[in-house]
């Protein structure tokens, strides 16, 4: 029974192009790839967090490398990235409670999401990084 | 063939649960860590490295580190079981993820505790 259940054809379209995504799916995506790229990054975060840590020597280098023009860019779309998986994740935790589910709400939220982080994001990358 | 069901049995609950603790630990270490950064305002080498050797702030460090390898491996598994079919390759990119997030994790204690 259950097994003819999991077998029934189930309607799909996957014309790609005709599906335009929500808010709240975009944020969905962008919680699956900020945690990638995050993953991605590890290696580089890990060594500034080293070179940071080590000597005065490597916290200098540590300061030069930051300092760049384009690692500053790519530090900046990480911080966004984390404030993103950040406040998405808290919005999903509050989803698991079955606070907001509704489709109002939901987009609400998703939107809050968006703006929290990237005012988060600016803040913090103009602490930090400017 | 395998003749159970895989659905509607928890499988995978606990994996589910982690994930949560996992973030909620580290969102609790990143509002602490933004606090801190807020309130010192590190500017040379001796008031940044005294954040870390601080002994509440390394302990806390550790157990960011620690969720964040578990989560990291909860999340790219999960990547890997919807978009990689092929169970060889599936396998691969399972291990060399779990690879990578071990050797992560000694460097990290390495880095915290060598300081």
């Amino acid at each position: 029974m259950a097994e003819m259940a999991i077998k029934k054809k189930r309607p799909k379209n996957l014309d790609l192009p005709s599906i335009r995504l929500p808010l709240p799916g975009i944020l969905s995506i962008l919680h699956r790839v900020s945690g990638a790229a995050l993953f991605l990054l590890l290696p580089f975060l890990l060594w500034l967090f080293q070179s940071s840590l080590t000597s005065p020597e490597t916290f200098t280098s540590f300061q030069q490398v930051v300092g760049h023009p384009l690692s500053k860019i790519v530090l900046l779309g990480l911080i966004w990235f984390y404030m993103h998986h950040f406040c998405a994740g808290i919005r999903y935790l509050l989803l698991d409670l079955h606070k907001g589910i509704d489709l109002e709400s939901a987009r609400l939220s998703s939107k809050i999401v968006f703006a929290v982080s990237i005012a988060l994001t600016l803040i913090v990358g103009a602490k930090v990084l400017w | 063939m395998v003749n159970r069901i895989l659905v509607g049995a928890h499988y995978g609950l606990k994996d589910w649960i982690i994930q949560r603790a996992t973030a909620i630990v580290m969102a609790v270490y990143t509002v602490i860590f933004l606090v801190v950064i807020g309130a010192v305002g590190p500017n040379s080498f001796e008031s940044w490295r005294g954040i870390f050797t601080n002994g509440f702030m390394k302990f806390a460090t550790f157990l960011f580190f620690v969720s964040l390898f578990y989560h990291v491996w909860i999340g790219i598994r999960d990547i890997w079981m919807d978009y990689v079919k092929p169970d060889g390759l599936r396998l691969l990119m399972m291990i060399a993820t779990a690879t990578v997030l071990v050797g992560y994790a000694g460097w990290a204690i390495q880095i915290l505790w060598r300081m």
